[in-house]
């Protein structure tokens, strides 16, 4: 499959190496043309107001929201899981409503917070830097990892969020999941 | 659960990749920096460009104005110590900002030795000319390096030089031979372990930021050409004629950087940029690239 990572700001290249590992072809994407052309989309971590700007600034709205609408494989991290969310508090701002969650931003804490620890009743490493907070989750929502009993990983058909960053930790289990080989 | 632990500290440098940092001496221009797309901003009391002109010693801001910007933002806000005074550290960490800058802008504190940062909380990001200083700095603890550039004159010269520098070392360490790399460790000054690393890979083992004179989105767009994963703008941006119009120009400009086209747009009627300075009018005792050791 041909993946592409919003390559606005952010994470985005460890991603990429992520999927190339699996086989897949990664490519970076700034314009619509690019998003057009993939197969599966990763929203990678970051900072969401500055990538909420740049979507703005460079009208990449309407191509995102035509790319979810046509039902392709996306795994959305940290920054990126809050651009999807359907509402984000902590300070509010606006989301793209792709997933239906609420999102508490930087909710562990400043980076002094940030952290590494085991999901819930599997070896998944989780790394959180400055993470958000899953803090409801919608009706046809699955959650699929937690830590400490609250949900950091869910499920919407094949759109795939998590408040941690797998690309950090060489386990591909979850890029695997989203985009299979 | 683990906190703090090195891999979480290089995680918010990985984060921040494509971003702009930006200096900022208030509430007021950090909400202007983080309106901007800024993906954090530096806390400090004056710019680089203004320590030059007013002289005296330079040093670690007051925890009001600290706390009145991480109170404004929601972005990550760094702050910058002294070279070796680790206490200022200390009262940084007990703030919780989120990046400590132990930065040649201010007065060093020490003109022996730098804080040995794997004890802290807090990631550190060091400035380097050269890939010995930058492996040092990573030996201490440093989860971010940058090029330092000359701060304050507007004059990108210095952040090239410093890259191409890093740049050409890096090369040249991959292509030696195993036996050659502990005498190139004597030579670079750099821990042996970090040595073997940079040849086995051809980077280094935290991301590298520019720094110091980046004025205008061409020369952001250059840094980034050069290698830099992005970069931290100090007086560029509030030292010019429209500060917003610059500081989102320049946030484009690190992600646009390999296309011409959009380059063209985004540097297009932003007013004047901060005047500058030609490095050959600086002495030697008003660079602040040569403190750190």
């Amino acid at each position: 499959m041909r993946i592409g990572a919003l390559a606005l700001q952010g994470g985005w290249a460890a991603h990429l190496a992520a999927v190339r590992a699996l086989g897949h072809t990664g490519v970076p994407v700034r314009t619509a043309d690019e998003l057009a052309a993939c197969d599966g989309l990763i929203l990678p971590g970051g900072e969401s107001t500055t990538h909420l700007r740049l979507i703005e600034r460079f009208a990449l709205r309407e191509a995102l929201d035509a790319f979810m609408a046509t039902d392709r494989p996306v795994l959305a991290t940290c920054a990126g899981l809050i651009l999807s969310a359907r509402e984000v508090l902590g300070p509010s701002q606006p989301s793209f409503g792709w997933l239906d969650v609420t999102v508490t931003r930087n909710a562990w804490g400043r980076q002094v917070h940030s952290f590494e620890a085991v999901a819930d009743g599997t070896d998944l490493a989780l790394m959180f830097i400055r993470a958000p907070r899953i803090t409801r989750v919608g009706p046809g929502v699955e959650i699929t990892h937690t830590f400490e009993g609250e949900p950091v990983a869910v499920r919407q058909g094949r759109f795939f969020g998590m408040a941690f960053h797998p690309e950090l930790t060489g386990d591909r289990r979850l890029h695997a999941a989203a985009f299979p080989v | 659960m683990e906190k703090s632990t090195f891999q979480a500290k290089i995680g918010l440098a990985e984060m921040l990749k494509g971003g702009v940092i930006m200096d900022v001496m208030n509430v007021e221009q950090a909400k202007i920096a983080e309106e901007a797309g800024a993906c954090a901003v530096m806390a400090l009391e004056r710019v680089p460009a203004l320590i030059r002109r007013d002289g005296g010693v330079a040093r670690a801001s007051d925890p009001e104005m600290i706390r009145a910007i991480q109170a404004a933002v929601s972005i990550p806000v760094m702050a910058k110590v002294r070279i070796g005074h680790f206490i200022e550290a200390r009262i940084l960490e007990a703030l919780e900002v989120d990046f400590i800058d132990e930065s040649e802008v201010l007065t060093p504190a020490d003109d022996e030795f730098h804080i040995d940062k794997h004890p802290f909380s807090v990631p550190f990001v060091c400035g380097c000319t050269n890939l010995g200083e930058a492996l040092r700095r990573i030996g201490e603890g440093a989860a971010l390096l940058r090029t330092k550039g000359e701060a304050g004159t507007g004059n990108v010269v210095e952040a090239v030089r410093h890259l191409r520098t890093l740049r050409t070392q890096i090369r040249r360490l991959t292509r030696l031979d195993k036996e050659e790399l502990m005498t190139e460790a004597k030579h670079l000054g750099a821990p042996y372990d970090l040595v073997c690393y940079v040849a086995e890979h051809g980077k280094l083992p935290v991301p590298n930021f520019a720094a110091g004179g980046v004025a205008t989105p061409a020369d952001a767009a250059l840094c980034m050409a050069l290698g830099a994963e992005t970069v931290f703008v100090g007086s560029g941006i509030f030292m010019a004629e429209n500060p917003a119009k610059r500081a989102k120009a320049v946030v484009d400009a690190v992600t646009y950087w390999e296309d011409p086209k959009k380059l063209a747009e985004i540097s297009t009627a932003l007013g004047s940029a901060m005047s500058g300075i030609e490095m050959s009018s600086l002495s030697d005792a008003d660079r602040l690239a040569t403190r750190g050791w």
